[in-house]
């Protein structure tokens, strides 16, 4: 995972409130087999109406989206995230989250902040004034800044400190390194391994 | 204080102890990988950059998608073979050995790992697949994870896990003739329900679990998930030793002596103790059968249909509701006069040797009924030649039944052994759910012989119900064991 201290990105505004997973990725895009390459499936049914907020050009590569109350609850697929970071969303700010989501967000390094009502109406105010225009979200003084107007985010003490290390799980688990190659140095030599091939007869 | 069997894996597989509440870091002996989960970990090792630190550690097949018929034809379903076909991208991108389809070593997941003898008595084992508690009958720890760990395994060989409480499951006595392995895991999980287990690792102890073969003990193992258990163990004994010795994998020579030594150690200490425990008299125990939607709500085959009124808790009650409508069963009705309209022979909990064996010794010389589809589905391609060189594929087919190549096949929708809606199938696999056979399917979880004696009846039975009726048996030993030729790899696959 990066690490991310400060990202700079286009306003998406997102003026919907209890925006479920299943809007965000209908089911029908589980079936893949891969992880990244979601960028289509996000949003797919709203994304048929050309008028849709993602279809309008200054957003259509995406940057820090800003979403009403209760975004990302319902079903607890991963996918929702890798969508939104795969189409090209850095963070996403808003008032009020579904756990779940939050959680994943956290795992994929994709920037989950929580800001005051009065700030989600600010942010939409900019976007709609001047489309296109940008944000500086700083994860180190928990701000977001755009217009000349400084906000406040909450995002939790642990998450926050794994994404300003750049940490996922498996960065920190390496962290052990040594350990898991002194402890593979004393593995008995009897140990199974699956290599090289030894085949039974029949 | 002495330690239980499950305490001892746990403290020699520390790779570093965890502090302040956080998790021990656990190394993985063997990383088991299958099509359906595997994808999007390696591809987020790709995306990472990073590689899989342990590829001799690590073992694919296919499983979950592959047909059972026609298996030198391309896939049909799109995304069944799509899945397939990245498996097989990657384990050739990421070294990672793999027995594909065609291959004598495929099979499901948890058999290939105990036949090529790379499970053994005091490793850990893990599978993106919640019945890997299966290997957990030769000793070993061994538990079901998910995408997000499949991939953490993949780059570090170790997890991050706390540990977990320890019940002791004491089986005591002597089964009855027709009363096996599946009938105690069965009743088992009547008695915890499907949470009971939830948080605890099971060790499996008594008279009638040291009398059981490995195979056995496998088909308990396997639906430790069942009762909710992360995973289920029997200690290692010289019925261990004997099913490891010389499979291709195990320990030889002097490796073999200091493996045995070390897993003589292993057993549960005569003054560990348990944080719970449960007892079940063997000698009571009855054929035991399904006849709800989760593996919990099961009976004796004696029995009748229960009646929600008799649940207690307005919660199983409302359930056992639910699952009478779904499974379309009256309350009252004789457990023995349910006609089935298939028979499924086949899974992870039922698909060795010797469960083939058993089935056929009691349809050898007879006729399904009529009407009732027959499927029997070796778990491996190694039993299947096995089973052949045995001559039961021919008892099989003499039979009636429809004798396929190795796989999941009808134990969960995801390849074309489907039940129609509405079908009902006696089946010696673990999941009963809504669903699980196919879309509207109805399930009856049984053991093989439970299946064999209901294929001939039509109605649920056991092969105590044969007695009376059964014809002078005609022992058709085949003269010739013959290995049947496996079809060539798929072509598209050259
Ligand atoms: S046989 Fe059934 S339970 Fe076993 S691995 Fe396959 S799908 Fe899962």
């Amino acid at each position: 995972m990066e690490k991310i201290s400060t990202l700079t990105g286009t306003i998406v505004p997102l003026e919907r409130s209890n925006v479920d997973t299943d809007q965000i990725i209908p089911a029908v895009f589980l079936k893949r087999v891969t992880k990244s390459g979601y960028e289509d499936a996000l949003f797919h049914s709203w994304r048929q109406d050309p008028d849709f907020v993602l279809n309008q050009e200054p957003y259509a590569q995406g940057g820090v989206l800003v979403v009403g109350h209760d975004f990302g609850t319902g079903s607890s697929r991963e996918h929702a995230v890798w969508a939104l970071r795969d189409f090209g969303f850095s963070a996403v700010l808003g008032p009020r989250f579904g756990e779940i989501f939050r959680g994943n967000a956290g795992k994929q390094g994709l920037l989950v902040g929580q800001i005051s009502e009065h700030a989600m109406e600010a942010l939409w105010a900019v976007a709609k004034a001047s489309p296109g225009a940008e944000i500086t979200v700083d994860l180190e003084a928990r701000t977001a800044t755009a217009d000349g107007v400084t906000h406040d985010f909450q995002i939790d003490e642990y998450t926050r400190w794994r994404l300003l290390e750049g940490l996922d799980d498996i960065a920190l688990t390496l962290r052990d390194e040594a350990s898991i190659t002194a402890f593979e140095a004393q593995r008995p030599s009897w140990m199974p391994t699956t290599q090289p091939v030894r085949e039974g007869t029949l | 204080m002495g330690k239980t069997l499950a305490e001892k894996v746990w403290d020699d597989h520390v790779v570093a102890k965890g502090e302040d509440g956080a998790p021990d870091l656990i190394y993985i002996d063997l990383h088991l990988v299958h099509e359906v989960t595997s994808p999007q970990a390696f591809d987020g090792l790709r995306q990472a950059g990073r590689q899989m630190r342990r590829t001799d550690l690590t073992v694919a097949t296919e499983d979950h998608n592959t047909p059972t018929l026609e298996i030198d034809k391309p896939i049909q379903d799109p995304t069944s073979r799509k899945q397939i076909d990245t498996l097989r991208t990657n384990a050739s991108e990421f070294g990672v050995r793999i027995h594909s389809l065609g291959d004598k070593e495929q099979g499901i997941v948890h058999l290939v790992g105990s036949q090529l003898g790379l499970t053994m008595p005091g490793i850990t084992v893990v599978c993106g697949d919640s019945h890997t508690s299966t290997h957990g009958a030769f000793g070993a720890m061994a538990f079901g994870i998910g995408t997000s760990e499949v991939e953490h395994v993949m780059a570090t060989q170790t997890l991050p896990l706390k540990p977990f409480k320890t019940m002791a499951i004491n089986v005591e006595g002597e089964l009855r003739p027709g009363v096996t392995a599946k009938d105690i895991i069965l009743a088992v999980i009547a008695k915890t329900g499907t949470g009971g287990g939830a948080g605890y690792v099971f060790e499996y102890r008594g008279s009638a679990i040291r009398a059981l073969s490995i195979e056995g003990r496998m088909t308990i193992c396997n639906m430790s998930i069942e009762a909710g258990a992360r995973a289920g163990m029997v200690a290692p004994d010289e019925t261990t030793f004997v099913y490891v010795k010389d499979k291709p994998h195990a320990p030889q020579g002097a490796d073999w002596d200091a493996a045995v030594e070390y897993w003589k150690t292993l057993p549960t200490d005569d003054d560990a103790v348990f944080d719970n425990e449960i007892f079940i008299d063997a000698n009571e125990l009855e054929p035991f059968v399904t006849w709800g939607t989760n593996p919990g709500q099961g009976a004796s085959l004696s029995g009748e249909v229960p009646a929600p009124d008799s649940f207690a808790d307005p919660t199983d009650r409302a359930a056992a509701e639910r699952a009478l409508e779904y499974m379309d069963l009256q309350p009252g009705t004789k457990l023995k006069d349910i006609p089935v309209d298939t028979v499924f022979i086949g899974s992870c909990t039922n698909s060795r040797v010797e469960d083939l064996t058993a089935a056929a010794d009691i349809i050898r010389g007879q006729r399904k009924a009529d009407g009732v589809k027959v499927m029997v589905v070796p778990g491996s391609a190694r039993v299947r030649l096995e089973a052949e060189a045995l001559g039961l594929d021919k008892v099989f087919k003499e039979f009636g039944a429809e004798w396929r190549f190795a796989g999941c096949s009808m134990c969960l929708g995801m390849n074309p052994d489907q039940l129609a809606p509405g079908e009902r199938c006696a089946s010696t696999s673990n999941r009963n759910f809504e669903g699980r056979q196919g879309k509207g399917g109805r399930t009856h979880l049984v053991s093989p012989l439970v299946a064999a004696a209901t294929a001939i009846r039509g109605t649920l039975s056991s092969p105590w119900d044969l007695q009376a009726q059964e014809p002078e048996t005609q022992n058709t030993t085949p003269e010739e064991m013959q290995i049947a030729e496996l079809p060539q790899q798929p072509a598209e696959e050259a």
